[in-house]
């Protein structure tokens, strides 16, 4: 089920094209490679300044004209991530626990209520199938920021405000719906005999889909819920919304309120930057293959 | 062992769609029963409402003596092989064995040993460590019918078990099929749409249409006597001979001064197609003794036979096997004569034997 990108991508065709068609070719590939080399350079320079301002000494940082090489490296702003002035923990260290927290609970819920929902909508033949399927996308339509209010409301109600659980509520609200969708495209490949033949050889049908479909799925499931894991960690303006104190937000409010005031400390700005997003990185690169598995899906043969 | 009794079977599915209209089926003990038929015709879904995997809208299903009606697949001591074979891709061939096993909780060393037999018997020991994607189409098909035969069902339904296999490997799993289901002796339903596959395998075929039953009899009933225009048309390559046929002075003539033995009780009021089987008809030198004009159209030499597209006169032409010694070549004058016995008679309004 999971092919790499060597098997995905056709290798490239021998070109027996004439002489002057080629020159042609040749053209283009110059102009390709421009423009994606700009596109690159705008794309990864805000990227290569974090990690530069993350190591430089603060002197550096605020040195003019800038410094792009010949700087002392320093590790402190990594340091100062974790570890408190005065010693002990920081708050930012506490609000990437927060973040890990939220994000892994509204994943794991997300999937485990969706899987079985998206199971279900591809196996089972339900009354409007399709318009209940489309009402579970359009709920990803507009943007989530539209809701804020009525969920901050709500949330005050129930007085689910400043705390984790209701962090990670609403991100499994939003991430079900994708759950679903993204999965049943994965049940969709599975082919439905695997459950016939397991619940002939005397499985229910719930043990069939446990034993056999499952375990199939696991590739999907984790490329699923990579997407919904980067979407709960990235999610900022729920999370700046719903959350005040320190104990409860998470990194990226965390972060953003490090800006503002009197000084601002870009190199702790830039280093706990960093430390954000390597987890997104790490996670991506190790379920690069099912990502992909993920995106040919359906150019598989059966 | 258990027969399989089938009564009024009807299914609609929620859009609307009648996928069997009406069934009546009796299949008996031990016998390998064949349900033929174009695709569509409803016996695929017959074949999983026997096997639980679908609930009819109305309708009996009895394995054995047990009316089987609301018991889910696992309790009906059936086991199905699939056409795409259904093998756990994500498991060894022991464990796609040991699978049905596992789940009536048998303790593991009598898993090994059942495993261990039915592996010697079909086959399979040097694939046992294999998984599926590593096996070919024939040995998936031995994995899969070992697995069906691992649990000692009381019987076995088969959904066109042999679709997916080359031309040469089919003969021989269809010729493993009939010596398995003989040696064991388990009631075996088989869904194909290959009239092959059902002429060589069955002990009775029942030819489905439209979600009812055409007829139900062995191989050389259908062949012989088909009971509708449907079976007539279905069965047999080349088909039957169609032809628009009066009764005249106790004979049946055809178009173009043809002439057949008429069967007794034959209504005289009504409009006839007699059904010519192709190795029912002879091509002659024409002007041969009892042979009407005709004329060859083409001629399909199949190394064995030779078919024969002939005009005699007829609304369409008539199919001739004939063997490889006699050689006509297209537009060739030739003499075409009935050489069988009682041809089956059809009325063209109801479409149904008649005669």
């Amino acid at each position: 089920m999971a092919i790499s990108i060597d098997e995905a991508v056709p290798g490239p065709a021998t070109d027996d094209a004439p002489a002057e068609r080629r020159r042609g070719g040749r053209g283009r590939m110059v102009v390709e490679v421009l423009l994606l080399t700009a596109l690159a350079v705008a794309m990864l320079f805000p990227v290569l300044w974090m990690l530069e301002t993350s190591i430089k000494e603060n002197r550096d940082v605020y040195a003019v004209p800038a410094k792009f090489f010949g700087f002392d490296i320093t590790l402190d702003h990594y340091k100062d991530v974790f570890v408190a002035r005065g010693g002990g923990q920081s708050d930012l260290s506490g609000s990437f626990l927060n973040s890990v927290v939220v994000a892994g609970a509204s994943t794991v819920l997300a999937t485990v209520l969706g899987v079985p929902a998206a199971w279900a909508y591809s196996r089972f033949t339900l009354k409007a199938k399709k318009d209940q399927l489309f009402f579970i996308l359009s709920t990803r339509f507009m943007p989530p920021v539209v809701v804020v209010i009525p969920i901050f409301l709500m949330y005050r109600e129930l007085g689910l405000i400043d705390s984790k659980l209701g962090l990670v509520l609403i991100y499994a609200a939003f991430n079900v719906p994708f759950t679903i969708w993204m999965m049943k495209g994965f049940v969709d490949e599975v082919p439905a005999e695997y459950e016939d033949a397991a619940m002939l050889d005397g499985y229910t049908r719930l043990q069939a889909f446990w034993r056999v479909t499952l375990p199939l799925l696991v590739p999907g499931i984790a490329a699923t819920a990579v997407f919904a894991l980067i979407f709960s960690w990235n999610e900022f303006v729920f999370a700046i919304f719903l959350t005040s104190s320190q104990e409860v937000r998470t990194a990226p409010p965390a972060i953003a309120g490090l800006i503002g005031g009197t000084t601002v400390d870009w190199g702790l700005v830039a280093a706990s930057a960093v430390v954000f997003a390597l987890p997104v990185l790490v996670f991506a690169y190790l379920v690069r293959k099912h990502l992909v598995a993920g995106v040919t899906l359906g150019a598989v043969r059966r | 062992m258990a027969g399989i009794e089938v009564t009024s079977l009807h299914k609609r599915y929620p859009d609307g769609t009648v996928a069997v209209e009406h069934v009546d089926l009796s299949i008996g003990d031990g016998e390998l029963f064949v349900m033929l038929g174009p695709s569509g015709c409803g016996k695929t879904t017959t074949l999983r409402a026997m096997a639980g995997l679908e609930r009819q809208t109305s309708g009996d299903i009895r394995i054995g003596r047990t009316l089987v009606n609301d018991l889910p697949p696992a309790e009906r001591d059936i086991a199905m092989v699939f056409q795409f074979y259904a093998l756990y891709p994500h498991l060894k061939t022991r464990d796609n064995l040991a699978f049905p096993l596992r789940a009536e909780g048998k303790p593991e060393k009598e898993v090994r040993e059942r495993v261990a037999e039915v592996a010697r018997m079909m086959q399979l020991e040097r694939l046992l460590d294999r998984k599926p994607q590593r096996l070919s189409g024939g040995e998936q098909q031995r994995v899969a019918l070992a697995r069906a035969l691992v649990r000692r069902p009381q019987a076995f339904l088969m959904d066109e078990p042999l679709t997916n296999l080359d031309a040469e490997l089919r003969a021989d799993v269809r010729t493993e099929i009939k010596h398995l289901q003989a040696d064991l002796g388990t009631t075996m339903v088989y869904v194909t749409h290959d009239q092959v596959e059902a002429m060589s395998l069955g002990h009775r075929i029942a030819i489905l249409n439209k979600g009812r039953v055409e007829q139900v009899g062995t191989p050389l009933e259908v062949y012989d006597r088909p009971a509708s225009l449907f079976c007539a048309a279905f069965i047999g390559s080349p088909p039957m001979n169609l032809i628009e046929v009066q009764v005249e002075e106790g004979a049946l003539h055809g178009p173009g001064g043809l002439v057949l033995t008429p069967p007794d009780g034959l209504p005289r009021d009504r409009s006839l197609v007699a059904g010519v089987r192709p190795e029912a008809l002879e091509v002659t030198a024409p002007g041969a003794e009892d042979t009407v004009p005709a004329r060859v159209v083409s001629a399909e030499a199949l190394g064995d036979e030779i078919i024969y597209v002939v005009d005699h006169g007829g609304a369409a032409d008539v199919r001739v096997r004939m063997p490889p010694t006699v050689r006509f070549a297209a537009d060739d004058r030739v003499g075409l004569r009935h050489a069988g016995g009682t041809p089956p008679v059809y009325d063209t309004s109801t479409e149904e034997l008649v005669a």
